[in-house]
């Protein structure tokens, strides 16, 4: 045991600690603190002063370590950014295939390193855009994609076999994957050369994002399919990026989005290997995450460092993996976009480079930063440049990406590193006494932990407790106008009519016939991917393999919890 | 007799699933002594206006934040009116531009509540615009 601090500096710092607790009293006795409890965004109290004694358990060798040694506190790259920064990766997606193509051509030239796509509703939820369900949603999220077709024009001048690319897609990553697949190989890139994330985690969407077609049990099935086919023939690819971003959003605590994070990575781990009998060594170092960057600053770089040690500890202690790849946790991060208000929209920039800032200091492999209009619309070009703007400034000005995890050693980032742990195992524990997350789902567990968390969040805005600058604080009445982007409402006229001719000039027949292959697989319990590559060739589209999944293995109701 | 108390269904039409905001007013009109019916994610308007005919309630608030709020909202009160429910009150929320207003008001949309209103004010807006209907 190598412990952080030796029994004398403990000792001196027992003694100074009292003489500067009385000194407080008499201060304070004074005047008055302006609060009489601190506390993070997410509700959880912290110290006036933290000093060696809050970490005097801390042991060096075992807790803190070094980069890219276990336990990964410091970070995954023995080399740190001076290596290579983060990936710049702006997450767009609007209108058309068309549309989207030149913003992510814009994105390019300017020094966004990855694509990252956002679909419209409907191709999110499994549905075409001439579907009864789809009417007002065409294109206003993100992109319309209904077949391979879309999927080529959206591709169209960009490097597969080079550029990354990810895509914010859960219960259709099946169908979209494939697309993908079928669209690099029609460029001549080969399933062993392109790389990018699906993110393709249902497990999160009944917790929190409600973006779920089929029940929990044959959701997890369809990703433990596309992680093995990744495993087989997609070695670059991302199949999984296990989100704690929309847990968060939905307004869950910091601890919250960490445990139930990596209580659904568990999960998803466990399953591959029951399932697919895969050993965990052959798939877990393709395993991402997802978090969010919020605006409490120091919360969310000790959630970070968290995440990386509980993920090491999990990996080899639970899951005896043995490559020290399986042990890192690799993750994007997101600014956040529930702490953007719609007034004074100009101070989103400055929420959204503090937030970008904890991410970098927390060490994230990848960020996308959220644009001032983000609260109002989809983004301008102009604003998303600022955003953009924003990662180089930190990569490139700032200088905090001189050294590895500097703000390593302090007592109070050390000791709420500690604490974001210690409190994350609790709820782990306690998930798997219910006999995993999808237990815990099935009894709304998470749903209304979450629930808890937003609604006394609320209550602290509408008291005052919290503050929102323009909102509850600072608001003024003179209304800061921005441009706001909109879609064209001609985008879901031209999209219906590029699906039906698609569908007049497809051989109709060969549709049949994969979708029928495909229906099979799911019953059979055949990996679904190849099925799902060669039904979209041959230009099936989303809807119609979701109807599919829809038809093997039933749909899934929101229950309305709250 | 008790005092009758005000029934209001919370519903989110169309695809999207970002339901914080419509959960928490959920919870909100609870505490608030209203008696509360919550759809859940992904309704149709005829199911909602359907469901809001059948729990029998005196007001809808719907909440949207895909941009869809301008085919969705005006649709679950025009169904609504052919149904010979135009008594029921709607309203909305969620990310709903400014210059969208006047054609929500225009097509019977009674308020429009955005990011950053106080749940007391929409509570307010609700006891003081809404009767509990069949005394």
């Amino acid at each position: 045991m190598t412990m952080y601090f030796t029994k004398n500096t403990l000792n001196q710092s027992k003694e100074l600690s009292d003489k500067w607790e009385e000194e407080v009293r008499q201060t304070v006795a004074r005047t008055p603190d302006q609060k009489a409890r601190c506390s993070t965004v997410s509700d959880l109290e912290i110290k006036r002063l933290y000093t060696p004694e809050d970490i005097e358990k801390t042991d060096f060798a075992r807790d803190i370590g070094a980069p890219g040694e276990f336990p990964f506190l410091r970070g995954n790259q023995a080399t740190g950014y001076r290596g290579r920064y983060w990936t710049f990766r702006m997450f767009s997606g609007m209108g058309s295939a068309f549309d989207t193509n030149a913003r992510w051509h814009m994105l390019l030239k300017e020094g966004n390193a990855g694509l990252s796509t956002a679909f419209d509703f409907p191709t999110l939820m499994g549905y075409d855009s001439d579907s009864p369900k789809a009417r007002g949603e065409c294109g206003r999220c993100g992109v319309a994609i209904d077949t391979l077709d879309d999927f080529r024009t959206l591709m169209e001048g960009i490097p597969m076999d080079r550029v990354t690319t990810s895509m914010t897609i859960n219960p259709p990553a099946t169908a979209l994957w494939a697309m993908y697949c079928a669209a690099a190989e029609s460029k001549g890139a080969s399933l062993a050369q392109i790389g990018g994330t699906i993110q393709n985690d249902m497990l999160k969407e009944f917790i929190a994002q409600k973006t779920f077609m089929c029940p929990p049990e044959p959701s997890v099935r369809l990703i433990s399919d596309t992680v093995e086919f990744g495993t087989k023939h997609v070695p670059n690819w991302n199949t999984i990026s296990i989100s704690g971003y929309h847990i968060r959003e939905a307004g869950s605590t910091a601890i919250q989005e960490l445990a139930f994070t990596l209580r659904d990575g568990i999960e998803y781990v466990e399953d591959v290997i029951r399932r697919k009998g895969l050993d965990v060594d052959e798939f877990a170092p393709r395993l991402s995450f997802f978090f969010n960057a919020h605006i409490d600053f120091f919360e969310e770089i000790c959630k970070m460092r968290a995440a990386r040690r509980i993920w090491a500890r999990v990996m080899r202690d639970r899951f005896h993996a043995k490559n020290p790849r399986s042990w890192w946790m690799r993750f994007h991060t997101q600014t956040a976009g529930c702490s953007l208000t719609a007034q004074q929209p100009y101070n989103n920039v400055v929420r959204t480079a503090v937030e970008a800032l904890a991410a970098v200091l927390g060490g994230t492999q990848s960020l996308h930063t959220n644009s001032l209009d983000e609260v109002l619309c989809l983004p301008s070009d102009h604003a998303v440049e600022i955003a953009l703007r924003t990662q180089q400034i930190l990569a490139e000005e700032t200088g905090v990406a001189n050294t590895i995890d500097p703000l390593a050693g302090s007592y109070f980032v050390e000791s709420l590193t500690n604490k974001m742990e210690e409190e994350a195992w609790a709820y782990i524990e306690k998930i798997d006494a219910m006999g995993g997350m999808v237990s815990a789902i099935e009894k709304g567990f998470p749903q209304l932990e979450i629930a808890d968390a937003a609604y006394r969040f609320q209550q602290q805005i509408d008291a005052g407790e919290k503050t929102m600058v323009g909102v509850n604080k600072y608001a003024s009445s003179a209304k800061q106008e921005i441009p706001v982007q909109d879609i064209n409402p001609q985008v879901e006229e031209e999209q219906i009519a590029r699906l039906s001719a698609v569908k007049r000039r497809r051989d109709s027949r060969a549709v049949k016939r994969d979708l029928d292959e495909l229906k099979s697989a799911c019953k059979t319990g055949k990996n679904v991917m190849p099925f799902c590559i060669q039904a979209v060739k041959e230009l099936a589209t989303v809807q119609e393999i979701c109807d599919v999944y829809r038809e093997v293995f039933g749909e899934y109701r929101d229950p309305g919890l709250y | 007799m008790a005092e009758k108390k005000i029934r209001i269904m919370v519903a989110k039409p169309g695809l999207d699933g970002h339901d914080r905001g419509a959960r928490i007013l959920a919870r909100c009109f609870r505490d608030a002594g209203f008696e509360v019916i919550y759809t859940g994610c992904h309704q149709t308007p005829e199911q909602i206006a359907a469901a809001a005919i059948q729990e029998d309630v005196d007001i809808v608030g719907l909440s949207c934040l895909s941009g869809a709020h301008r085919y969705l909202f005006p649709r679950v009160v025009e169904i609504l009116k052919e149904k010979g429910a135009a008594d029921i009150t709607v309203i909305g929320g969620g990310i709903i531009p400014d210059q969208d207003f006047p054609s929500l008001y225009d097509a019977g949309i009674k308020a429009i509540f955005t990011p950053g209103a106080p749940l007391d004010t929409i509570v307010q807006w609700v006891r003081t615009n809404v009767q509990p209907r069949n005394e």
